[in-house]
């Protein structure tokens, strides 16, 4: 190897460690049979014991449960609104107010959360003191505030696929006799599917991580998983918070591993196939 | 191949002064046509010329700003796109990707509410036209660009449309392909009998497929006629210089009687004798149009008399089937020849010869505008 490979791979290495090292320790010490956390102990360790406290702890799984519905329901309905809004920006051409709506659905990407979660909050109470409605703070107003903030992500991959979405389909839809409605769901909306599914999946781990929105709007007893580490870690990190990480790194890393293999699959296959299809005869 | 059957008696599709703007850009500029009934009609232009947006209007897809649109006597105004007796086949072919090449074909007649089996038996009928019978399961990406074409074909043609609009239908396909589908296209069109209105800017597919063309330029139909009185009389310089290649004189008509004309050309150096009659004022300045191959070359030192010009070759562009020479006369202006390649082994004339250039009476045009 010559200078240069060296070079190379030892700032690679040093990236990969920039990266890697905080989470690595932190499942390392997850089997750490020490009550303190930094502590390595070497004589009863490795060991699964926090792991079982974990699945004892009815209030951390309970968070969890909480956290996996907020999620998927504000997922599914920043997934809905989301569609439209991009729709509408890319198909409706200039009308009136376009440019607000449009600087309106992205502005939570760049609003600091502390501002959304207060904002969210002052509106939940004016609310309430007028019409009655959403009575108190929980899981229905948590999951209205994430739906606000999640639904820009899903508005900005839905309207970057419209762009590059061949107008002529839609068109070729309409002119073999379909109705604006049946264009839309047989041929539009499979079309951007993807984008919508990839939108659903940013929304959802964007729900599930978020802490500070989540502080302003929530009510007694819906305190989502991040919350509840948040509140635990500041009474001083316990190993068992250790080992729920771990256990969620796990789950992400095969998703994504996952996935990724599929799609290196799919693109394959279709390359083959393209392959086949050009050496057939015309 | 059958002469098609073309009703002249009955105008199937009429187009009434449409005009279509785009804010202050004029498409389509007041254009008027009758297109008959079981014809293949080729809209040809150049690039911006308008020739889209008129199909888009047949198709429903821009409603004209003024004009009307008549299809079976049935004005189209107001009738959305997926209402009119009208197909269209797209330029990207626009295949649904997400669809089998037979859910593609079967897509249309679904929106009729048809039976199931019924729907089977008439996308098996089509894929077998189109030669895809065996391609029915296939994803439209898993398909030569040939086969998408006909996919996209069949799909237009499936539901039986009283019109099918083709926009630059062989554009996407390489040339030997083309020429091969040109003559497909033709024969499923006379097997089908449905009425063709083709848009294109290749002038050599509008020559092969149509009954009849119309030139656009501009926004605005300058000539409709078959493809012989388009190439042979061309009624303008644009339509001269459009339509194949041409040499184009400026001159002065000197003899105007109604069995010929004399035609005094300073660039010839000359005179042109055409054998007949033109309605221009007299000493009006025209244009005289010839073709490439309508001049006769022979080696030659001097020429003297009418329709015979001197001159020497510049350039010769071997084609294989032809060769083309680029003569420069006496004056100073360049001429271009066609001559066929007949002979193998011919003495053929070589670059720097004298040559002189002769054409019959018959052979120009004269342009008055």
């Amino acid at each position: 190897m010559n200078d240069r490979g060296v070079f190379r791979n030892s700032i690679l290495g040093l990236g990969l460690a920039f990266l890697y090292i905080p989470i690595l320790s932190m499942m390392f010490f997850s089997f750490n049979n020490s009550r303190l956390v930094t502590v390595w102990d070497a004589e009863n360790s490795p060991t699964l014991r926090w792991y079982v406290r974990l699945f004892e702890n009815e209030q951390l799984l309970g968070a969890a449960w909480i956290s996996i519905k907020i999620a998927a329901l504000s997922a599914s309905g920043a997934a809905i609104l989301g569609t439209l809004a991009g729709l509408v920006l890319t198909r409706f051409g200039p009308f009136r107010g376009r440019a607000l709506l449009s600087a309106m659905t992205t502005a939570p990407l760049v609003m600091p959360e502390v501002i959304m979660g207060i904002a969210m909050l002052l509106l939940f109470v004016a609310f309430e003191q007028m019409i009655g409605w959403p009575a108190g703070r929980g899981l229905l107003t948590i999951t209205i505030a994430h739906i606000t903030f999640t639904m820009a992500y899903v508005t900005v991959v839905v309207q970057s696929r419209l762009a590059g979405f061949d107008d002529a389909l839609e068109e070729a839809a309409l002119d073999l006799g379909a109705r604006p409605a049946t264009v839309f769901f047989k041929i539009t909306l499979p079309l951007i599917m993807p984008a919508i599914v990839s939108g659903w999946l940013l929304a959802f781990t964007l729900s599930w991580d978020d802490v500070v929105i989540s502080q302003f709007v929530s009510g007694p007893g819906s305190s989502t998983l991040p919350m509840e580490i948040f509140s635990r870690v500041r009474r001083g990190v316990s190993p068992d918070i250790n080992a729920l990480a771990t256990i969620m790194v796990l789950i992400v890393a095969t998703g994504v591993v996952a996935s990724t293999i599929w799609m290196k699959r799919q693109e394959r296959k279709r390359l083959l196939e393209e392959q086949m299809a050009r050496s057939d005869t015309p | 191949m059958a002469e098609r059957v073309v009703d002249r008696q009955n105008q199937y599709l009429r187009i009434e002064g449409v005009t279509k703007r785009f804010g202050d850009f004029v498409a389509v500029d007041n254009v008027s046509l009758g297109i008959f009934k079981g014809e293949i009609f080729c809209l040809l232009g150049g690039s911006g010329c308008g020739k889209t947006t008129l199909l888009r209007m047949l198709a429903g897809f821009e409603s004209p700003t003024a004009g009307r649109i008549l299809i079976d006597g049935q004005d189209m105004a107001g009738i959305p796109p997926y209402e009119r007796p009208v197909n269209m086949m797209f330029q990207s072919y626009a295949l649904f990707p997400h669809m089998t090449v037979a859910a593609n074909v079967a897509f249309g007649l679904e929106q009729e509410r048809i039976a199931r089996p019924e729907i089977d038996r008439r996308v098996g009928e089509m894929l077998d036209i189109v030669k895809l019978g065996e391609f029915a399961k296939r994803k439209p990406h898993q398909l030569s660009g040939g086969q998408r074409q006909r996919v996209a074909l069949a799909r237009a043609l499936v539901k039986k449309p009283k019109l099918l609009l083709l926009d630059e239908p062989l554009g996407a396909l390489d040339k030997k392909l083309r020429e091969h589908t040109q003559f497909e296209l033709i024969n499923l069109q006379e097997q089908l009998g449905v009425t063709f209105v083709v848009v294109t800017h290749d002038q050599e597919e509008a020559m092969t497929l149509a009954s009849r063309i119309g030139v656009m330029n501009k926004g605005q139909i300058v000539q409709v006629g078959t493809p012989t009185e388009i190439y042979e009389f061309p009624n303008s310089r644009f339509v001269a210089d459009f339509i194949g290649s041409v040499n184009m004189f400026e001159g002065r008509l000197i003899e105007d009687e109604p069995g010929h004309v004399r035609i005094r050309c300073e660039e010839l150096d000359t005179t042109v004798f055409v054998s007949h009659g033109i309605s221009a004022a007299p000493d009006a300045r025209v244009f005289v149009a010839i073709r490439p191959e309508k001049i006769e070359m022979t080696r030659g030192q001097s020429a003297d008399g009418e329709n015979c010009v001197g001159g020497v070759v510049r350039e010769i562009a071997y084609m294989g089937d032809l060769s083309v020479y680029l003569v420069r006369l006496d004056g100073g202006r360049m001429v271009r020849v066609t001559i066929p390649n007949i002979e193998r082994h011919d003495e053929r004339i070589v670059w720097d010869e004298r040559v002189v250039l002769r054409w019959q009476p018959s052979s120009p045009v004269v342009l008055t505008q």
